[in-house]
């Protein structure tokens, strides 16, 4: 039971983290538990159908079709948060600077944050998806009242360090919070980019940079409770290749040099805001 | 929207046809059974992209997972998945299933 609860955990803590962030910097909008709710039941029933395609997925493209399926997946959600991080995010932060409110950047904001949505659905049907496939397999087999048991366990272990994350940015003095949670969503925006450099390579469509280029698992074990902390929230991998690093780095530059960009334009029209 | 679903099936084939066209690599073939793999030492020429092709006969899924060769992949239960690994520096890579991590280990040795 032990073993099924700990894989189920690390499959469940990347999403559950994602969502308590998630959660954490749209505290102020009206109506966003529902949305929030939306994402991860979209993303449940996704990962449900996923899961029950994964034999013929598998068989796709010559045995690389759930690699492509995963990248196509890290894609959108990347792109989605490239594009909700250098505008939305900024323009919640200029309409909550200009109106010297506090609150998160969406406090002041009608909009709602479609972008989120989507990625919040597609990181829990990504990892839902394992899941589900896992703990179906591993409950045809051996005893399944201790397999169930123990993925209620795994997943309510995952959701856990959610709340636990969300509770802490909740404690976060208001001000400090949008700079917080948006630090928090590159962290994970990079951490899609460094997965979907692995999807690609594995799939052999990107054969550049393919070596690791380190191993800090001597450091830093990827299966300690400090590594897996650190891969699911800052996507840390202790032998990371070439092409993940350059991912990482490229999707980080992109997004504080997006944001400084888009900060700059929005300034020069109406002047130095204080 | 059919512009759309054009891009979407031209951009889908494309990567087909990248990957089936550069199939000139060596394939190996690892079976997993009774959440064992075998075979569990797979010797691998050095320098140049392997395609690996992992088989689980077993009526599970498993996680092919190594993060020596950095690389993870579920395989469902009776189906054939491919996972392209290296070019590798010699050397000795270890690989586990995450799902019966106890009794599924290999290695890849590089030479």
């Amino acid at each position: 039971m032990l073993g099924v609860a700990i894989i189920v955990f690390r499959e469940t803590l990347e999403a559950a983290l994602f969502v308590g962030i998630i959660a954490a910097a749209t505290r102020r909008l009206h109506g966003r538990s529902a949305w929030l709710g939306a994402g991860v039941v979209l993303g449940a029933a996704g990962a449900l159908i996923l899961a029950a395609a994964a034999g013929h997925i598998s068989a796709w493209a010559d045995g690389v079709g759930q690699d492509l399926v995963n990248a196509a997946i890290l894609g959108v959600a990347l792109v989605m948060l490239i594009w909700h991080c250098v505008w939305v995010s900024n323009q919640g932060a200029q309409a909550a600077a200009d109106a010297r409110a506090l609150g998160s950047a969406f406090g002041r904001g009608r909009r709602k944050p479609w972008a989120l949505l989507v990625v919040v659905a597609l990181s829990v049907l990504r990892e839902g998806a394992e899941t589900v496939l896992f703990v179906a397999g591993y409950a045809s087999g051996s005893d399944q009242g201790s397999t169930l048991a123990g993925a209620l366990v795994g997943v309510a272990g995952g959701t856990a360090v959610g709340l636990l994350l969300y509770a802490g940015l909740a404690r976060v003095p208001v001000r400090q919070m949008f700079a917080v949670t948006n630090g928090l969503v590159q962290l994970f925006a990079a951490s899609i980019a460094s997965q979907l450099a692995r999807a690609l390579a594995q799939a052999g469509l990107f054969n550049a940079w393919g070596q690791t280029l380190w191993d800090s698992s001597g450091w830093l074990r990827m299966d300690s409770p400090v590594g897996t902390l650190a891969h699911a929230l800052a996507g840390y991998e202790a032998q990371p290749t070439g092409l993940q690093l350059a991912f990482y780095a490229l999707t980080l530059l992109l997004l504080l040099g997006g944001t400084r960009w888009v900060k700059a334009q929005q300034r020069a029209p109406v002047g130095p805001v204080s | 929207m059919t512009r759309l679903r054009f891009l979407v099936l031209t951009l889908l084939s494309a990567s087909v046809m990248a990957v089936s066209a550069l199939a000139a690599e060596p394939q190996v073939l690892l079976v997993i059974k009774n959440h064992q793999f075998a075979p569990a030492e797979l010797k691998v020429p050095a320098g140049q992209r392997v395609k690996l092709l992992v088989h689980n006969q077993d009526t599970t899924p498993e996680e092919f997972e190594s993060h020596d060769l950095n690389r993870e992949k579920v395989i469902p239960a009776g189906s054939t998945a491919t996972i392209f690994i290296g070019p590798l520096k010699p050397g000795r890579y270890s690989f586990v299933g995450e799902f019966h991590e106890t009794s599924a280990k290999g290695v890849v040795i590089a030479e």
